[in-house]
């Protein structure tokens, strides 16, 4: 993985948005966030609705404006809009010119990256094709599905081959298919040599697609590091996935869960060769063995608990 | 300029696709009524009455795509979220402002012509033939494009920091005053104080002059307008959208999206 410096820097980026009567109050969305993402990997940025996850790419995009701090993307500040050239978007819940073709949206934002008319219709043809939507570049977007606008919304976003991609919520309304061929694309875009920063309430995409994960909840980051630094690598037990060949009646099958035709047994270490042969004992197959480590989706809750607690407390202290 | 062009011309695309220029069924179906019914109840005066209500129906129409859709250009693109996808490409944010107030222009260009030509064959219809001095209808038809496009500039303006019905009716509102400005001018100073003439005179400056545009009733009567009137005016509505439409962009350029 080619590291030369930081494609993203962030340095106490702060965001407020005033509320209730004359906008006196304040309710801080993101506070004081400092995260760097590094040129060439796959960072994933993962937290709970509202947590700052979508803010955060607007300021960086300049959708919004920060109430303080800065930022700078490919070393130029989140101001300069030209900088937007080596910049792919795909929104959160994206939506586009509804009278317009999947063909004609993404030739309307090519004419933005002076790219000649033979580029643009050769760029668009593989962008469709890539995306699956080759066989509906005709029919207007109003007749699209939710999945139908994220492919679209995803192929305007790596139409102009950027040097970052910055995606909000890519899984989004896509079926295991739709998601399957986002992450062979963001993985793609990896060995081309591309940034990639995405947002997502779905761990395992992180845990499968991630180079590094920032973990942000109630507008603070929580964490930031490769899925194995965030949660704790060491074993805390063994799995064995055993099947009975015959009835019996060995008393370690009364700790396992049965599913389907299959039994789990979750047992220590230490115990584990002990429990095979007893399995084997009673006359199991047994199917695999394989070792259960904290995830990241664990990691993610005890934050999350964690926080919602703190919450609960300030509330009630306040009262 | 070149980012400005490509979303004026998506802006008149829009405008076709979603059947703005349908209302020039309606234009045509006024006009062919218009010369039936003129012909029978008006001896004499056919021309000027057929000028007259084919202007008026120019203007109307006119002026009711410019505040309708005028407001929602900025609106629409903000509430469907389309502008999110726009303003991460390289493009500024007054490039898109003026982008969408010129694809507006050029729809109403094409729309006033249509119309005009329309009312030029009506003309045509009931003269049986056409003078040098009917070109005084062109000019009156080129205010009205010119007091459109001040219209739009406004309804961008409004739009840009209030919700699309506020937006609506403050144009609204100031189109009305705007026809009534050279009034505002002439109101007798000897009952008021000296602060309150200097007010009325720097607010009448301030408000936008539509009554400026109004030719209808030379171009009924056939009279010529004057090239000075014709500078005159297109300087003023330049300026006055150049005015309005740098507020427009200062507004909208430090604006945050939902």
């Amino acid at each position: 993985m080619p590291m030369t410096g930081f494609a993203i820097e962030i340095e106490n980026l702060t965001k407020e948005y005033p509320f209730g009567f004359l906008h006196l109050q304040k309710k801080t969305s993101l506070e004081g966030l400092n995260m760097q993402v590094e040129t060439g990997e796959v960072f994933g940025f993962i937290g709970p609705n509202g947590a700052g996850k979508s803010t955060t790419i607007k300021l960086l995009l300049g959708l919004i404006f920060p109430t303080a701090g800065t930022a700078r993307i490919l070393g130029k500040p989140i101001s300069d809009v030209e900088m937007h050239k080596d910049i792919g978007y795909l929104p959160e819940q994206p939506y586009f010119y509804d009278y317009l073709t999947a063909a004609e949206v993404l030739d309307y934002f090519a004419r933005f990256h002076d790219l000649t008319a033979a580029d643009r219709k050769e760029r668009v043809e593989r962008m469709l094709k890539k995306v699956g939507l080759e066989t509906a570049r005709k029919i207007q977007l109003r007749k699209y599905s939710k999945g139908m606008l994220q492919r679209v919304g995803l192929a305007q976003a790596i139409l102009h081959d950027p040097k970052l991609v910055i995606l909000d919520e890519p899984m989004s309304g896509l079926d295991p298919v739709g998601r399957r061929e986002v992450r062979d694309i963001i993985l793609e875009l990896k060995r081309e040599g591309k940034t990639v920063m995405f947002s997502t309430h779905i761990l395992s995409d992180a845990e499968m697609l991630c180079d590094r994960v920032g973990v942000i909840v109630g507008g603070k980051l929580r964490g930031v590091g490769t899925p194995g630094q965030l949660v704790d690598l060491k074993t805390q037990g063994m799995e064995i996935l055993f099947a009975l060949t015959a009835a019996s009646n060995a008393p370690l099958l009364a700790k396992a869960t049965k599913t389907g035709e299959c039994y789990r047994l979750q047992v220590a270490e230490g115990e584990l060769y002990a429990a095979i042969e007893q399995l084997r004992g009673a006359e199991a197959r047994i199917l695999s063995v394989t070792q259960v480590k904290a995830t990241l989706e664990e990691f993610f809750m005890n934050l999350v608990e964690a926080d919602r607690a703190q919450a609960s407390a300030v509330e009630v202290s306040g009262k | 300029m070149k980012r400005v062009g490509i979303v004026a011309l998506n802006t008149f695309r829009e405008a076709v696709r979603d059947r703005v220029l349908y209302n020039l069924v309606f234009f045509a179906l006024l006009m062919m009524l218009a010369a039936v019914v003129v012909g029978q109840i008006s001896i004499g005066i056919e021309e000027s009455v057929i000028v007259s209500l084919g202007l008026s129906a120019i203007s109307v129409i006119g002026l009711l795509i410019s505040v309708f859709i005028g407001v929602a250009l900025v609106s629409k693109e903000m509430e469907k979220r389309t502008l999110y996808a726009l303003l991460a490409k390289p493009v500024r944010r007054w490039e898109f402002l003026l982008g969408k107030f010129g694809g507006l222009l050029l729809t109403l260009a094409v729309n006033t012509a249509a119309m005009a030509a329309g009312l030029f064959l009506v003309m045509l219809y009931v003269k049986h033939s056409l003078q040098p001095s009917d070109a005084v209808v062109l000019v009156a038809v080129y205010f009205i494009w010119l007091k459109l496009a001040l219209i739009v500039a406004l309804a961008l303006l409004f739009s840009c920091y209030t919700t699309p019905l506020l937006a609506l009716l403050f144009t609204s509102g100031l189109y009305i005053v705007g026809l009534y400005v050279q009034e505002l001018r002439d109101l007798p100073a000897q009952v008021m104080s000296p602060a309150m003439v200097a007010f009325t005179k720097w607010l009448s400056y301030l408000l936008p002059n539509f009554e400026n545009f109004n030719v209808m009733a030379m171009a009924a009567h056939g009279r010529a307008v004057p090239g000075t009137l014709i500078l005159q005016n297109t300087l003023y509505a330049v300026i006055y959208c150049a005015i309005v439409l740098t507020c427009a962009a200062a507004v909208f350029s430090r604006k945050s999206l939902k």
